[in-house]
């Protein structure tokens, strides 16, 4: 056993930090922030979805913030008109939104590249105004007010005992949203090692070649897509329970667009790269958008452009730089300085060591 | 001698202690949080940017009315006013975190002029739960001002949108009593309520609506809704939009070769708007709104008071374009807030405030409104503004018609 743990690879020891981060995070940081963190953990699951998809799969979607929302109403219709316990909710949310998903992909499968892209984006352009109709059911236009979630008395008391103060709302979402983030990127990266990921990106690689090895092309995308759904559906639910607040617009067209941005910056086909994504995707336009205009040194027109056109311009601008000096995100930013400086350390040129080169993070 | 001495000495300090006992209770400050002895912090969510941001200089014409308070009267019983401006895009989901840092990091002791009926309502109970005002929410939504029993901590401003079409109902069947009557409105609380307002108001000549066609806020154009209104074969249009669609549609109709009389909902009648869609070719022939502010390229405002203090007012804002009426708006609004600061005096408590400004409200001098326009409130009654006029577009601005309608008390 000890000996096992010696071996283990450094990298699982930097998981084990990075969980132990996010669990101590509540404890140093005021329950507002925790529940901004809260949020950008729902944006990493949905982008962990959409990397399932995109960088796995080799498949384009525009249309993710739409099954974000189908499952944020499957969770705030359930509580709100059935009043099921929230908790209880999220997982169905996941599996109502990835049997969408699944349905979806069979259509969809049919469509190549850019004109999934565009059937996606469709997808996103027309959920917002579909949800109105059914009144009765979605609340309409004005949405469905959620309560805020009441910690249980045992987490009241743990998270009283460590920080002296009870636990609020806004941490136990907290703590529910990194539980589930937890157990779907273990899930990611479980999927992604074995045969299912093979295939995934062995039809993303090249889909004659994967075809006549006999990989079962349809499937397998079909399979890609409830999956990635069914990410988002969860993504949305937690939301739902973070916002305490549903409705139509709070799922725009901008936001599946926020969440493609976010898989490409944080590096496709990686399973931190998410993570980072998410992170980046939620606070980049916060902060941008307070963070610019108290710039002295920016000149005054720029602050002003950046102003009204609001967070785009600084997502433009920092796409257009990953794009430029790190095709492969932050994550490919990183493996790539790690190897080199290993190689150098060594003294080893990468050619001698006879390995294959590692997984090509393209989609 | 020496005993005398100490005897002075405790009687002295019983003196000195109930002197000191005394000045610590006689001046009864009551604070909240986001009150300090010199400052006051309140708090704005508005879209700056996204479909709505024309929108968002509303903010600025507010900021402008407190920097000028700060500057010439050193705020408001010596505490000067800080006003923290968020932008949300339009976008209850952005609405949600914002409000909760105003709230919960920098401590704001209200939130003030908050835009957009969707955007209010994702904050309403959390700021309720909070016991945080929800001061004067820049929206007509009839539900800010008639469910207050249910939200005793939110409170509106303008005139409700049902009152402001139950006057369009009322000029329609004294000008136009055959008219055949289309609605283009935006399928949202907003719309509907305007729509519920035309409804009610026309009463039993309702089968005057000859069709209603409904758009998204997201929506690219109104083209066709308004196509089919005209295949329809009305010959009198209401549109309920916000500035950019309906900048839109105005143009649209022209297009069409349509000339109906038209009836623009006044949160779309800024004079710089219809310049916008004139430019763009939009006929502007019949046009029809209602105003209850000072409209600034109104030449017969030119030497009033209140338009000159705005034109001071809005001296204060770099980017504020002084003809934009929702800079007018905005100081207009600032000015009631004020007010209600100044009336709590030195009991600056949330509950106090949120008292005064649901309830105890009588302003009948905001020098930005129309002469005559009062700003009420009372225990039973929780709609501050209730009135009207009727306005009609003469091709570079607009002309008041008729007197002030008020409609308080017709809408529950």
């Amino acid at each position: 056993m000890m000996k096992r743990l010696r071996t283990l690879p450094p990298r699982y020891w930097l998981v084990l930090v990075v969980v132990l981060f996010f669990i101590g995070l509540p404890t140093v940081i005021d329950s507002f922030l925790s529940g901004e963190w809260a949020q950008a953990l729902v944006l990493a699951i949905a982008i962990m979805g959409l990397n399932i998809l995109v960088g796995y799969s080799g498949q384009l979607s525009l249309g993710h913030g739409a099954f974000m929302a189908l499952g944020a109403y499957t969770s705030a219709i359930l509580a709100h008109r059935y009043k099921m316990d929230y908790l209880l909710t999220i997982p169905i949310a996941g599996l109502v939104t990835g049997m969408i998903g699944f349905l979806f992909g069979v259509p969809a499968l049919r469509l190549s590249a850019l004109y999934l892209a565009l059937a996606t984006f469709a997808l996103a352009v027309v959920t917002p105004s579909l949800i109105k109709r059914p009144a009765e059911l979605t609340g309409g236009v004005q949405g469905i007010v959620l309560l805020p979630p009441e910690p249980p008395q045992f987490a009241k008391d743990a998270f009283a005992a460590l920080t002296g103060a009870p636990m609020t709302s806004d941490q136990w979402t907290y703590y529910v949203t990194l539980a589930w983030t937890l157990a779907l990127f273990w899930l990611a990266w479980n999927l992604v090692r074995h045969r299912a990921g093979r295939a995934m990106r062995a039809l993303r690689d090249g889909e004659v070649a994967a075809s006549a090895s006999g990989i079962n092309i349809a499937g397998y995308k079909t399979l890609a897509f409830g999956i990635s759904a069914l990410y988002a559906g969860v993504a949305g639910s937690l939301f739902g329970l973070g916002t305490g607040f549903v409705s139509p617009d709070s799922f725009p067209v901008g936001l599946s667009i926020q969440l493609l941005v976010g898989t490409v910056v944080g590096g496709l086909a990686s399973i931190p790269g998410p993570l980072l994504g998410g992170i980046f995707a939620y606070f980049l336009p916060i902060e941008s958008n307070q963070w610019v205009p108290t710039q002295t040194w920016i000149p005054g027109q720029i602050v002003s452009t950046i102003e009204k056109a609001g967070p785009a311009v600084t997502y433009g601008a920092v796409l257009i730089l990953v794009m430029i000096f790190a095709p492969n995100g932050v994550v490919g930013l990183v493996t790539t300085a790690y190897t080199r400086m290993r190689q150098r350390l060594r003294g080893v040129p990468d050619r001698e060591t006879g390995q294959m080169p590692s997984d090509h993070q393209t989609v | 001698m020496a005993r005398t001495g100490s005897r002075i000495a405790a009687v002295a300090a019983l003196l000195v202690t109930a002197a000191a006992c005394g000045g610590s209770a006689s001046p009864t400050v009551q604070t909240d949080v986001g009150i300090t002895s010199n400052s006051i912090l309140l708090g704005n969510t508005i879209a700056q940017s996204g479909p709505a941001a024309a929108y968002g200089t509303i903010a600025n014409g507010e900021l402008a009315y407190f920097t000028y308070l700060n500057n010439t009267q050193g705020g408001i019983n010596g505490r000067k006013i800080t006003f923290k401006i968020l932008d949300d895009a339009y976008n209850p989901a952005q609405t949600v975190p914002l409000t909760k840092q105003l709230v919960e990091q920098d401590k704001v002791f209200a939130m003030f002029s908050g835009l957009g009926t969707q955007a209010q309502t994702s904050v309403r109970d959390y700021l309720n739960a909070q016991k945080v005002p929800q001061l004067f929410v820049a929206t007509g939504a009839t539900t800010f001002m008639a469910d207050f029993s249910q939200h005793p901590y939110t409170i509106g401003w303008q005139p409700p949108y049902q009152a402001e079409s139950r006057i369009y109902a009322k000029d329609v069947l004294a000008k136009h009593p055959s008219a055949k009557i289309g609605v283009l409105y935006q399928n949202d609380d907003y719309g509907l309520d305007y729509l519920k307002g035309l409804t009610d108001g026309l009463g039993s000549n309702a089968s005057m609506i000859v069709d209603k066609e409904s758009f998204d806020v997201t929506a690219a154009s109104t083209a066709s809704q308004l196509a089919t209104l005209k295949a329809k074969g009305a010959d009198t249009l209401f549109i309920f939009a916000t500035p950019a669609l309906a900048i839109k549609s105005l143009v649209i109709v022209t297009a069409l070769h349509w000339e109906p009389a038209i009836y623009l909902n006044s949160v779309s009648n800024v004079q710089v708007y219809m310049g916008v869609a004139a430019k763009a070719g939009a006929a502007l022939k019949n046009v029809t709104s209602v105003g209850y502010i000072k409209d600034p390229t109104d030449p017969q405002w030119a030497s009033d008071a209140g338009m000159k203090l705005y034109k001071t007012v809005i001296a204060n804002c770099s980017t504020c374009n002084v003809n934009d009426g929702f800079n007018i708006y905005g100081a207009a609004v600032a000015y009631t807030m004020a007010d209600v600061l100044n009336k709590a005096g030195s009991n600056l408590t949330r509950a106090n405030v949120m008292s005064i400004a649901a309830s105890n409200l009588n302003e009948t001098n905001n020098p930005f409104l129309l002469p005559g326009v009062v700003v009420k409130t009372t225990s039973s009654d929780h709609f501050p503004i209730a009135q009207d006029q009727v306005i009609t577009w003469n091709g570079t601005g607009w002309t008041l018609q008729g007197s002030l309608i008020d409609e308080r008390g017709t809408i529950k």
